[in-house]
C-alpha cells in the first residue's frame, strides 16, 4: 500500500475529489494548512504597518491505495489540481507497513 | 411639570442617552477586533467594565462634582448632589428634567475612560485597568467635564462659561482627555512584547466594521443630542456629523491610497472614527462646508499620525492618541478657524471675520485639558503600577491575556479543541482557578 499526499490550492479541493471519486477512490483525508513554495506569500497593509505573510493558506489530501495504482492516482491528483500558475503545490507518496478498517478489524488491501 | 418643561426635548434627550450608551459595546468591537485573537475579550470587557464603574461613581459623587454647582473659580462642582439627593422629580434644567440630562452625561463619562483601553491593549491586569477607571473618571473626567460642559450663567466652568473655549460635544472633555490618557498610561506600562518585531494584525476586520458602524450611529445621539434639544443646531450639529465623518472616511482613504497602494477596510472604519472625532466638538458651530473641510483635514491627519507611535517609540497599540488625541485638537482649533457665528454659539473663526480672538481661546482650551490629563493619568498609572501592579507577567500576555485574565477564550471554532475539554464540577473548577493563580504568582 502507499500514502499518497497532496498539498494544493483550497479552490481545487472540488476538482480533486470529483477526479478521485470517477477514479474509484473511496474514501480521503483533508486538512487545512498553511505554507509555501516559490510563490512565497503577500503583503498586507493595517493602518500602515506592512507585514508580509509567508504562509499562504493550502489544502492537504491524504489518500492510502493499493501500490498498483498509486502512479496512476498522481497523474489523477496532479491533472485535477493544476491550474499552471505558481503555487500549484506538491504531490508525493511513500510506502505503508499496514493499514486496519476499525470497523470490523479488516486489515491490509481489505481496509482501503 | 413646571415651566419650560419641553416633553418633545425631552424624549430626544432620552433616545439619545441610550445612543451614546450603545457606543460604549460598539467601542469594545472596534477595538475588540484590532487585536490578536488571545486577548479579543480582555478588550471587550475593558469597555464593558467602564459601563459598570463609571455608572455607580456617577450617581454616587461624580455628577454633582461635574455638575453640582460650582463650589469655587470654575474648577470642581460642590457637594450639593451628592448621590443625586436634593433632586427633586420635577427639577428640570433648560428644558428636560435634571434626570434625563443626568442620565445623558453619564453616558459621556463611561466612554471616555474606555477609549483610553485601546492605547494599552494586551497586556494591562484586569483589577489594576478597573482601579484606574475609578481613580482617572474622579480626578481627570469629572473636574474636566465641570471645566468644559457646566454653564451657569458665567458661574460654571472655568474654561467653557468663564472663559468662552467652545466644546459642543466633547472634543477637549472626552477626546483629548482620553487621547492624552492613553498616550501617558502606554508610556507607564511599557511597549508590548515584540513591539515592531512581531505582527500584531487584526484578527477581525467585521467585528472592527460592525464597531465602528455602531459607534457612527450612536454618534448622532453623542453630538445632535449635546443640544439638550430637539431643534434647528441638533439638526445642524446632526447633518455636520454626518458628512464630516462622510469626508474624513475619503480623507483617511485617499492618504492610505497615495502612501501605501491599498484602500483599506481598516482605514475606511478608522476615517470614520477620526471623523466623528473631529467634528465632536465643533459640529455646534460650523458650517456644512466648514465640516466637509474639518473632515478631509482630520481623515488625512490622523491617517498620517497614526506612524507617529514607530517614529518615537511608544506601542500606543491601538492608536487612541493618533484618533483621539489629534482627531480632538484638530476639531477643537477648527472652531477658531471655521465657526460662522450663525449656528448655535456667536463666536466667530479666523474664516468669517472672527479674528484670531477664538482660535487663542480655543488653544488654551486644548493645551489646559492636555497637560492636565497628562500629568495625572501618569501619575495615576504610575500609583496602580507601583502598588496593585497594572501590567501581566510577560508569561501572560504571551500565552494570551484572555486566559489568564478572564479564565474564557474567545473563540472555539475546532472541533478538537471542544473534545479537549472536560467539565469539571463547580468545586473542582474553583480549585483549579486557585492552582493556576498560584501558578502565576510563583511564575
Amino acid at each position: 500500500m502507499k500514502l499518497i499526499t497532496a498539498v494544493i490550492k483550497p479552490h481545487r479541493l472540488d476538482e480533486v475529489k470529483d477526479a478521485l471519486q470517477a477514479f474509484g477512490v473511496h474514501g480521503l483525508t483533508v486538512t487545512e494548512a498553511s505554507g509555501y513554495g516559490r510563490q512565497r506569500g503577500h503583503t498586507e497593509v493595517y493602518r500602515g504597518a506592512e507585514y508580509t505573510v509567508d504562509l499562504v493558506p493550502k489544502v492537504r489530501i491524504e489518500i492510502l491505495v493499493e501500490d498498483d495504482d498509486a502512479e496512476q492516482l498522481i497523474d489523477v491528483v496532479v491533472k485535477a489540481a493544476r491550474t499552471g500558475k505558481i503555487g500549484d503545490g506538491k504531490v508525493w507518496s511513500v510506502p505503508v507497513e499496514t493499514a486496519v478498517r476499525v470497523r470490523t478489524g479488516e486489515r491490509g488491501p481489505d481496509a482501503l | 411639570m413646571p415651566d419650560g418643561f419641553s416633553a418633545g426635548d425631552t424624549a430626544f434627550v432620552f433616545i439619545c442617552a441610550a445612543l451614546v450608551m450603545l457606543m460604549t459595546p460598539g467601542l469594545a468591537f472596534f477595538y475588540g477586533g484590532m487585536v490578536r485573537v488571545k486577548s479579543t475579550l480582555n478588550m471587550l470587557v475593558m469597555s464593558f467594565i467602564s459601563l459598570a464603574i463609571v455608572s455607580v461613581l456617577w450617581v454616587l459623587y461624580g455628577y454633582t462634582l461635574a455638575f453640582g454647582p460650582d463650589a469655587g473659580a470654575g474648577l470642581i462642582g460642590n457637594l450639593d448632589f451628592l448621590g443625586m439627593r436634593g433632586i427633586g422629580l420635577n427639577d428640570i434644567t433648560g428644558t428636560i428634567p435634571v434626570t434625563a440630562f443626568s442620565a445623558f452625561q453619564l453616558m459621556f463619562a463611561i466612554i471616555t475612560p474606555a477609549l483610553i483601553s485601546g492605547a494599552v491593549a494586551d497586556r494591562t491586569k484586569f483589577t489594576g485597568w478597573a482601579l484606574f477607571v475609578a481613580l482617572w473618571v474622579t480626578v481627570v473626567y469629572f473636574p474636566v467635564a465641570h471645566w468644559v460642559f457646566f454653564f451657569d450663567g458665567g458661574n460654571g466652568g472655568w474654561l467653557g462659561d468663564r472663559n468662552g473655549v467652545i466644546d459642543f460635544a466633547g472634543g477637549t472633555a472626552v477626546h483629548i482627555n482620553a487621547g492624552v490618557a492613553g498616550l501617558a498610561l502606554c508610556l507607564v506600562l511599557g511597549k508590548r512584547v515584540g513591539f515592531k518585531k512581531d505582527p500584531m494584525r487584526p484578527h477581525s476586520l467585521p467585528l472592527v466594521m460592525l464597531g465602528s458602524g455602531l459607534l457612527w450611529f450612536g454618534w448622532f445621539g453623542f453630538n445632535a443630542g449635546s443640544a439638550l434639544a430637539a431643534n434647528g443646531v441638533a439638526g445642524m450639529a446632526f447633518l455636520n456629523t454626518q458628512v464630516a465623518t462622510a469626508a474624513a472616511v475619503l480623507g483617511w482613504l485617499a492618504y492610505e491610497k497615495i502612501k501605501h497602494g491599498a484602500f483599506t477596510t481598516l482605514g475606511a472604519a478608522s476615517g470614520a472614527v477620526a471623523g466623528l472625532v473631529a467634528i465632536t466638538p465643533a459640529c455646534g458651530s460650523v458650517s456644512l462646508l466648514g465640516a466637509i473641510a474639518i473632515g478631509i483635514v482630520a481623515g488625512a491627519a490622523c491617517a498620517a499620525a497614526i506612524s507617529l507611535k514607530y517614529r518615537f517609540n511608544f506601542d500606543d497599540s491601538l492608536d487612541v492618541v493618533g484618533v483621539h488625541a489629534v482627531g480632538g485638537i484638530i476639531g477643537s482649533l477648527a472652531i477658531g478657524l471655521f465657526a460662522t457665528g450663525h449656528v448655535g454659539q456667536s463666536a466667530q473663526g479666523l474664516f468669517y471675520g472672527g479674528g484670531l480672538g477664538q482660535l487663542g481661546k480655543q488653544a488654551m482650551g486644548v493645551a489646559v485639558v492636555a497637560v492636565y490629563s497628562f500629568v495625572l493619568s501618569w501619575l495615576l498609572g504610575q500609583a496602580i503600577h507601583k502598588t496593585i501592579g497594572l501590567r501581566v507577567s510577560e508569561d501572560v500576555e504571551v500565552a494570551g491575556i484572555d486566559q489568564a485574565e478572564h479564565a474564557e477564550s474567545a473563540y472555539d471554532f475546532s472541533a478538537v479543541g471542544a473534545s479537549l475539554g472536560r467539565a469539571v464540577s463547580a468545586a473542582t473548577a474553583a480549585h483549579t482557578t486557585a492552582a493556576a493563580k498560584k501558578t502565576e504568582v510563583d511564575a
